[in-house]
């Protein structure tokens, strides 16, 4: 990759290199980031200016530094700045090699080849170097685990005391390591500590068969003799003739040691006391007094687990470090099932991957290269893929904080493929609502490992206006305990049609498509609904009758009948308030629903006058209208409908133009519209 | 007028750039391009602007083409002019840009007498 905000300068460095490289260029340091998260160690070598636009090429260089990314990638200083200084902070941020303007083509080239071929073979090396720690580290255990089954061996035992104390070591020691940081526990210390607790008793190799396997209460000499075997096990480490700098044997002479010591100084060899104990022996003397508690030995039956760990907290098997009480209390509840799983292969495996990442910082190790081939395999088939559906997927990392978008989708939403600190950045921002970004973020938040996945619809801002979008996104979580949300992988679909269409179905399935408004299916389910709501509310509930409408249509043809339909639609919309329910039953007969205060008169008058009176064109608009009140009739929708028609025949009897209550005067008459079945209804032009 | 005598008006060393770039084709190449690089308005706009950060960027980009080509007048005033604002404004920064100007103009018409000459 070649780094300069100048395109001259890119394009003479890429014509120095000639042919044999494919060249990535970058207009800036920020581009220049953006190409290493995409590239990885794709890239052979980066040549970087250091005075550039948006983030300069230190800028950069930290970028790498903090992504590690230094350590794969080799980087050579292009620049005209010369001063000590420069050159000496380019080296502290691990520069490999610094070239100066002018270029000169033929160091240009030597010094790029030079650099490459140096990082090939280094990698190499250091692939090889690592595929022999991890079969050494394979053999190291199991000569461990041997020689421990030895003692245990000889000491009657099953077997299982050295794993349950190596189990019980490493969890006491990780809960340590999330209380404080007084004992600079690493993770490879844990892994560590718990190999070397397998060797605490190998002093007992020493004590005769008689003591050690004795069934009864041990007499005093035999106990002193006992106790012995604590400093002949660090006797035999420290004359090992070889491995004496080696941490293992250290810290395995460490716990041989002193761990019978108690936190109170009246333990044996050396009644050392408190943190002058060290933290592995002290972890291994609890572990090891727990086990012994909980299994058979010769001289007693097995103890329950509730049992031992109260035995312990109550200080009856010796005095520990009150921190350390602390983490067995914390662990207690797991222990069992602890103990009796596969714990440790999965524990193995779990501290492999972990020092497997911490030894990768340090440059001892890397991927192997078969490794890197899937990983990029995988990624072009996750881009193939990806090109061909149309959904935003989308990456967002908090550290760095970062959003990567597929081609695709960083078209469709107008932003760059790459965003640094997409929280500061305007244009993503103005994506999303504020509340529909901080909805979807509290969603991620609250979810766990276990289910990880969320399902978000809200509206995004595209260049071309707002549509909707169901968000599908998985939270990231990290596999160490307890475990970090790291960022968010997901896809964004256009759900707009389908979501519009389902609108416009509703819209159409309760509106009468002439008039638009509601319909009387409709309308009566509102409407029963409302009543049920609010039964005491004071409702009318008015029918209402175009008079000589038959006529209007015979004589000025069907197509002017339905303008005049619309028009009253059009008058009625603007005579109803907006909490009203306005509906076309069928035909020329409209309802309205409301509700008043005082006195229905003054509403359905108002209503009346609004509607009534007027021309359109020639036609003039009379109206008659059947009014119904629930103070009178009660709340079932079908007696207050049956009893506003009753009304409105009434009128239409009594020669049209006005409109009246219902009273009980009218319950013999016939209805205007009839039948009432289940609130549908055909044209009601026929009944008059 | 030949490239040779091109770098002789711009006050340039033509033996050094062949020696480096190893090719009188690219050197070729390169000059042409300078006449289409916007550096020089960047920094005309900038200083106007009184945005001295982004003048100073543009004077250092400048000097590095001029390096590259072995603009040796040019280089140095635009070198003098990027330290001269490396740390905001300078009082000796607006006769420095002036100097830059006129080595610029001195440059760009050596160079595209040149161009026309080669028929480019």
């Amino acid at each position: 990759m070649i780094a300069d905000d100048s395109e001259m300068n890119r394009s003479i460095l890429a014509d120095m290199l000639g042919d044999e490289y494919e060249i990535v260029e970058a207009e800036d340091g920020v581009q220049a980031v953006a190409a290493l998260q995409k590239y990885g160690s794709e890239l052979s070598v980066v040549l970087l200016d250091i005075v550039m636009p948006k983030m300069d090429g230190f800028g950069v260089l930290t970028w790498m530094n903090q992504q590690h990314w230094i350590e794969d990638i080799p980087v050579i200083m292009i620049s005209a700045e010369s001063s000590a200084s420069h050159v000496e902070r380019a080296y502290g941020l691990g520069v490999t090699d610094f070239i100066s303007r002018p270029f000169d083509a033929l160091v240009v080239h030597r010094r790029v080849v030079n650099t490459i071929l140096l990082y090939a073979k280094q990698k190499k090396l250091v692939n090889m170097v690592a595929d022999q720690i991890y079969e050494k580290e394979q053999n190291n255990n199991l000569m461990i685990d041997i020689l421990s089954h030895i003692v245990e061996f000889r000491n009657g035992e099953s077997g299982m005391h050295v794993l349950h104390v190596r189990t019980l070591t490493e969890l006491l020691l990780k809960t340590l390591m999330q209380k404080t940081d007084r004992y600079n526990i690493t993770q490879a210390d844990i892994s560590m500590i718990g190999t070397a607790s397998a060797l605490h008793d190998i002093g007992k190799i020493a004590i005769p068969d008689e003591v050690l396997n004795k069934p009864g209460k041990l007499t005093n000499e035999e106990f002193a003799l006992m106790k012995t075997h604590s400093m002949i096990g660090a006797d035999m480490l420290s004359k090992l003739p070889f491995h004496q700098q080696e941490p293992l044997v250290k810290v395995a002479y460490d716990i041989c040691r002193w761990h019978h010591e108690r936190y109170d100084g009246r333990g044996y060899p050396d009644g050392l006391k408190g943190d002058e104990i060290p933290i592995s022996a002290q972890i291994v003397a609890m572990a090891d007094v727990y086990d012994a508690l909980t299994s058979e030995r010769v001289y007693k039956p097995p103890i329950p687990h509730e049992t031992a760990v109260q035995m312990i907290l109550d200080g009856k098997c010796g005095v520990f470090n009150p921190l350390m009480l602390e983490c067995l209390q914390d662990i207690a509840p797991e222990l069992p099932d602890v103990m009796n799983s596969g714990y440790q292969d999965k524990a193995d495996q779990r501290t492999m991957q972990n020092i497997v990442q911490e030894m990768q910082r340090h440059e001892e190790l890397t991927a192997s290269e078969r490794t890197l081939q899937l990983l990029e395999h995988e990624r072009m088939k996750y881009n193939f893929f990806a090109s061909l559906t149309e959904e935003i997927q989308f990456e967002y990392t908090l550290q760095p904080a970062m959003v990567t978008l597929t081609s695709w989708g960083a078209e469709k939403l107008g932003l760059e493929e790459f965003t640094i600190d997409p929280r500061q950045n305007r244009k993503v921002l103005s994506l999303m609502k504020e509340e529909d970004l901080q909805g979807l973020a509290a969603m991620l938040h609250s979810t766990t490992p276990g289910n990880p996945v969320v399902t978000y619809d809200c509206q995004i801002q595209l260049p071309t206006g707002p549509r909707w979008f169901r968000i599908t996104a998985r939270a990231m979580w990290s596999s160490d305990e307890p475990p970090r949300y790291t960022g968010t992988i997901g896809k964004a679909i256009d759900v707009h049609e389908s979501r519009t269409k389902l609108n416009n179905l509703e819209q159409m399935a309760s509106h009468d498509a002439m008039t638009n408004l509601l319909n009387h299916a409709n309308a009566r389910e509102r409407i029963m609904a409302r009543l049920k709501e609010r039964p005491d509310g004071r409702y009318a509930m008015a029918i209402l009758d175009l008079d000589h409408f038959k006529s209007a249509n015979d004589t000025f043809g069907h197509m002017f009948g339905d303008e005049v339909l619309k028009y009253i639609a059009e008058r009625l919309r603007h005579s109803v308030r907006s909490g009203d329910i306005a509906a076309r039953v069928g035909g020329d007969e409209f309802l309205i629903f409301l509700e008043y205060k005082t006195d229905p008169e003054l509403a359905i008058q108002r209503v009346y006058q609004s509607l009534a009176g007027g021309k359109y064109e020639n036609f003039p608009i009379s109206i008659s209208m059947g009014v119904a009140v629930t103070a009178e009739v009660g709340t079932e929708y079908e007696t207050l409908f049956h009893a506003a028609d009753q009304a409105l025949y009434t009128v239409k009897r009594g020669g049209r133009g006005h409109y009246r209550f219902f009273d009980s005067s009218m319950e013999k008459t016939l209805s205007v519209i009839s039948p009432i079945d289940n609130g549908s209804n055909e044209q009601g032009g026929e009944s008059k | 007028m030949t490239l040779q005598e091109c770098y002789a008006a711009i006050g340039g060393s033509y033996e050094e750039v062949v020696g480096r770039l190893r090719s009188e084709r690219l050197v070729q190449k390169f000059v042409l391009k300078f006449l289409s690089d916007s550096s020089y308005d960047l920094l005309c706009k900038s200083m106007e602007a009184e945005d001295y950060q982004e003048a100073f960027r543009a004077a250092h980009t400048i000097k590095g083409m001029c390096q590259n080509l072995s603009f040796t007048a040019l280089g140095d005033s635009s070198s003098q002019l990027s330290e001269a604002l490396r740390s905001g404004f300078t009082p000796q920064a607006p006769a420095l840009y002036q100097q830059v100007k006129e080595d610029y103009q001195i440059t760009v018409c050596a160079i595209q007498a040149f161009q026309k000459e080669a028929g480019g």
